[in-house]
């Protein structure tokens, strides 16, 4: 049954955390109502790059894994004169995003420069937006299929269109004091999507994000590869404490270097306790302190303070005047949301209602990419049973490409194959003890459904030769006969293991059935 | 709004500028001056006008996102106070 199926491991960020410290302590934190003495609070800002050719605010390639600083020019690295002009496809792609995520576009927005000094930063100011971003006012639906946490709507505040940094090395070869820089990645364009503090766990904070990407994926706005830093995760937590004076928030933290949805669930749990002994130790509330940066470190599986940036929040934003503002009518945003297409949440319902998946499948499915949806619409409707078809996929198909690393796309059996394979189980032709077999024989060879047969073995037999083995059989057994006329049926058995040494392809099924008639007959 | 001397100790921070005592009072003075001349249109009456983002009436212009040659590198990385065939060096970039 489906509900055994384990989570696809093609999406390590939806195998449930097997550190034993980190679940207790997501538990206690999704249980805060119940046990702990604290409701976490967290609120998640996330960096995703767009899939644009070029960058932001120039035409440099934006290709991952280019040789240190081949892919600038004087606009991305600062120089002086240089007139930067918005790239259409990053605006559009950032538009759909916000529109995916329910958010409002106003009319009007522009571009601000974000004023501070960092190495990877060669203008001095990062291009952003400030007081009129793009979006604003959104919200994304998280569920959980196995009812750990209620559904909830999670507000978005705002997503905005800004340019990446470049990337620091520390030059380990060499041994010396120095920092590399490579501005490949300067200019490229970041969409800043920010949610409300609206998630109570870790494990709301990693639905939130598994969801989150799984949107941009299906939109096809980022590859959303944490790997490559496609898409970067800081999180704002921090603790509401009941007290016998009433509720007290903690100093709010935020946690910076996230390079996993799982360290992001760790991290958080990690955080909930180490706040709550912070504030038994010192008291200290929302305030009474600035806000604290933290990393996490993955190999100890612990938070960090970070040195403090003096004056870091300075950052004196203005106006860019080399950028034209952007305006939006009505028209133009109705006609980008008309042409969204369908997105997870509305396939799932659907998965759900037009084909009576329960929400645990229909969860799985489209939690893959949209292609292994569509193939699982071709397969639901090639074999008119949409349940059988959700076995097949989350049983033998996922499993299969999880084993041997597959996409949908690589997989050698197309929809067709295996609609075929069902047609033909189902009309007797194939036998359904071996069908898994089949199937099997199918991908190892890409082989169509009669090549597959033909390898194993595997005839169709026909009712009449059936009925004329079976009449063999009762002639060279007349004792068996004997015994199942005296009401000893289970005597037939012993000719089905005979009947399968004269023809292996017969279905034990069908031998019985046509043994026990003739025999009637007789 | 008078320009104080801690402003301008605070901006030539955030500027990464180093700036003697001398060098202080001079350009308090004349950020002053500067501030004080744009000071001036704060006696206009700017109720009925909407703000402006921009200096010129122009919005949308966008580029086609159409990946065209970049520098070569030795010509990119020509202004680099210190650098190696590859890349920029700074000073050793502590605490991220
Ligand atoms: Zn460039």
């Amino acid at each position: 049954m489906s509900d055994k199926v384990s989570n696809p491991t093609s999406t390590p960020t939806h195998t449930p955390a097997s550190n034993a410290g980190s679940d207790a302590a997501g538990n206690s934190a999704s249980n805060s109502a119940s046990t702990a003495p604290y409701e976490l609070v967290i609120g998640l800002e996330v960096h995703v790059q767009l899939a644009t050719q070029s960058k932001l605010f120039c035409r440099c390639s934006t290709r991952f894994g280019a040789e240190p600083n081949t892919q600038t020019c004087p606009v991305c690295i600062g120089l002086p004169g240089a007139l930067p002009v918005m790239n259409r496809e990053a605006y559009q792609l950032a538009l759909r995003t916000a529109l995916a995520l329910h958010c409002e576009i106003p009319a009007f927005t522009k571009w601000d420069r974000k004023n501070y000094y960092y190495p990877d930063l060669p203008k001095g100011y990062q291009i952003s937006q400030f007081d009129l971003p793009m979006s604003r006012n959104g919200w994304l639906e998280i569920r959980d299929p196995k009812g750990e946490f209620a559904p909830k709507r999670v507000r978005i505040t705002r997503a905005h269109l800004e340019e990446d940094a470049g990337k620091s090395m520390h030059d380990e070869v060499a041994g010396r004091a120095d920092s590399r820089i490579d501005l490949n990645r300067t200019g490229t364009p970041l969409l800043e999507i920010v949610s409300e503090p609206d998630l109570r766990s870790p494990r709301e904070a990693k639905a939130y994000l598994t969801e989150l990407r799984l949107l941009l994926v299906y939109l096809g706005v980022s590859d959303c590869n944490m790997q490559e830093g496609s898409l970067r995760v800081d999180a704002n937590v921090n603790l509401h404490i009941a007290t016998p004076e009433g509720t007290i928030a903690t100093p709010i933290v935020e946690v910076k270097n996230v390079n996993s949805f799982r360290a992001v669930e760790r991290a958080l749990a990690f955080e909930a306790e180490r706040q709550y002994e912070a504030w038994l130790e010192t008291g200290q509330r929302k305030g009474d302190v600035p806000k604290q940066t933290r990393g996490w470190d993955d190999q100890r599986q612990i938070t960090y303070g970070q040195r403090h940036k003096e004056e870091s929040s300075d950052y004196r934003y203005f106006p860019d005047p080399d950028l034209a503002p952007v305006t939006i009518t009505v028209e133009q945003v109705e006609r980008i949301r008309a042409g969204l297409g369908e997105l997870p949440a509305a396939t799932r319902t659907r998965l759900e209602s037009d084909y009576q998946l329960p929400a645990y499948d229909a969860d799985v499915i489209v939690n893959q990419e949209s292609a292994f949806v569509a193939y699982y619409l071709a397969v639901a409707d090639g074999c008119g049973d949409g349940k059988q078809a959700a076995n097949w996929l989350t049983q033998e198909v996922l499993r299969l490409m999880n084993e041997r690393n597959w996409t949908i796309g690589q997989f050698p059996v197309p929809a067709s194959g295996l609609v075929e394979l069902l047609a033909a189980v189902k009309s007797g032709k194939a036998p359904a003890t071996r069908a898994k077999e089949l199937f099997g024989a199918m991908v190892d060879g890409s082989l169509a459904l009669d090549a597959a047969m033909e390898r194993l073995g595997i005839a169709a037999v026909s009712s009449s030769e059936i009925e004329s083995l079976c009449r063999q059989l009762l002639a060279d057994n007349p004792r068996i006969v004997a015994d199942v006329k005296s009401g000893k049926a289970q005597a037939a058995a012993s000719l089905i293991g005979q009947a399968k040494k004269r023809n292996p392809n017969v279905n034990p099924n069908d031998v019985r059935a046509t043994c026990l008639k003739l025999i009637e007959q007789m | 709004m008078a320009l104080s001397r801690a402003d301008v100790e605070k901006v030539s921070l955030l500027a990464r500028l180093q700036l003697g005592p001398a060098e202080l009072d001079r350009l308090t003075g004349e950020l002053g001056r500067i501030v004080d001349f744009v000071e001036q249109l704060s006696e206009l009456e700017t109720r009925e006008i909407a703000p402006l983002a921009h200096a010129l009436d122009v919005a949308n212009v966008f580029a086609d996102d159409v990946v065209k040659p970049s520098l070569p590198r030795d010509e990119a990385l020509a202004n680099a106070p210190k650098r190696d065939d590859e890349c920029y060096r700074v000073p050793a970039v502590l605490g991220e």
